[in-house]
């Protein structure tokens, strides 16, 4: 399947955009998709941490995506 | 702030001039503005349930904002002042941590996200 990943913050420099497109196994989790952005973007590993974001909520590395998902890597924050 | 009310506390973040001894021209933010709101909700429903918090306003920009500017505002009114200046320095500590808000730092001879690398 393919999902869409929005980039925020240091990660759209990352992607060099504000999405990117990502190809997964049917049933690919979070823990999947950071790897499969990771071996794309090096870079991504360079930082102190990032976060998946699944529809508005912060994601655990094993839940599972779909193509409807809204997607979105969350680098670490420093609003305030 | 309501008639129960005894007391306002004020958090206003502003645009500092400087960080790590480097002058800073100004800075510029970004949000994951649905996510953020709905973060900040969760910290606005934590803060009603740890204090007796009567009235609580959450504020943040976005965009290019410059030296001496205001970036956040935290108010929050109670019956007394010690929840009061509890359940604000919790809003702002509590934002700053889980808030999807990114702010790059634009200095003379570069700029960085701040944060973001170790």
């Amino acid at each position: 399947m393919k999902v869409n990943v929005l980039a925020f913050g240091i990660a759209k420099d990352i992607f060099g955009g504000s999405s990117v497109e990502v190809e997964l196994p049917a049933n690919g989790t979070t823990q999947n998709l950071k790897q499969s952005l990771e071996e794309r973007y090096p870079r991504l590993k360079h930082l102190i941490s990032y976060m998946v974001a699944v529809n508005n909520e912060y994601a655990s590395d094993e839940g599972l995506l779909t193509e409807r998902d809204e997607i979105a890597i969350i680098p670490p924050v420093s609003g305030g | 702030m309501t008639p129960q009310s005894g007391g306002i506390d004020v958090f206003i973040g502003t645009v500092r001039d400087a960080t790590k001894g480097k002058t800073v021209r100004r800075l510029e933010f970004e949000a994951y503005e649905p996510m953020a709101i709905k973060e900040m909700h969760k910290i606005a429903d934590d803060a009603f349930s740890k204090w007796p918090v009567q009235k609580l306003l959450i504020h943040h920009r976005t965009g290019v904002l410059e030296v001496g500017e205001v970036p956040v505002i935290i108010v929050v009114s109670c019956a007394h002042r010690d929840a009061a200046f509890e359940a604000c320095r919790y809003v702002i500590d509590t934002l700053k941590q889980t808030v999807p808000i990114w702010k790059k730092e634009i200095f003379e001879d570069g700029e960085v996200w701040v944060a973001a690398h170790p």
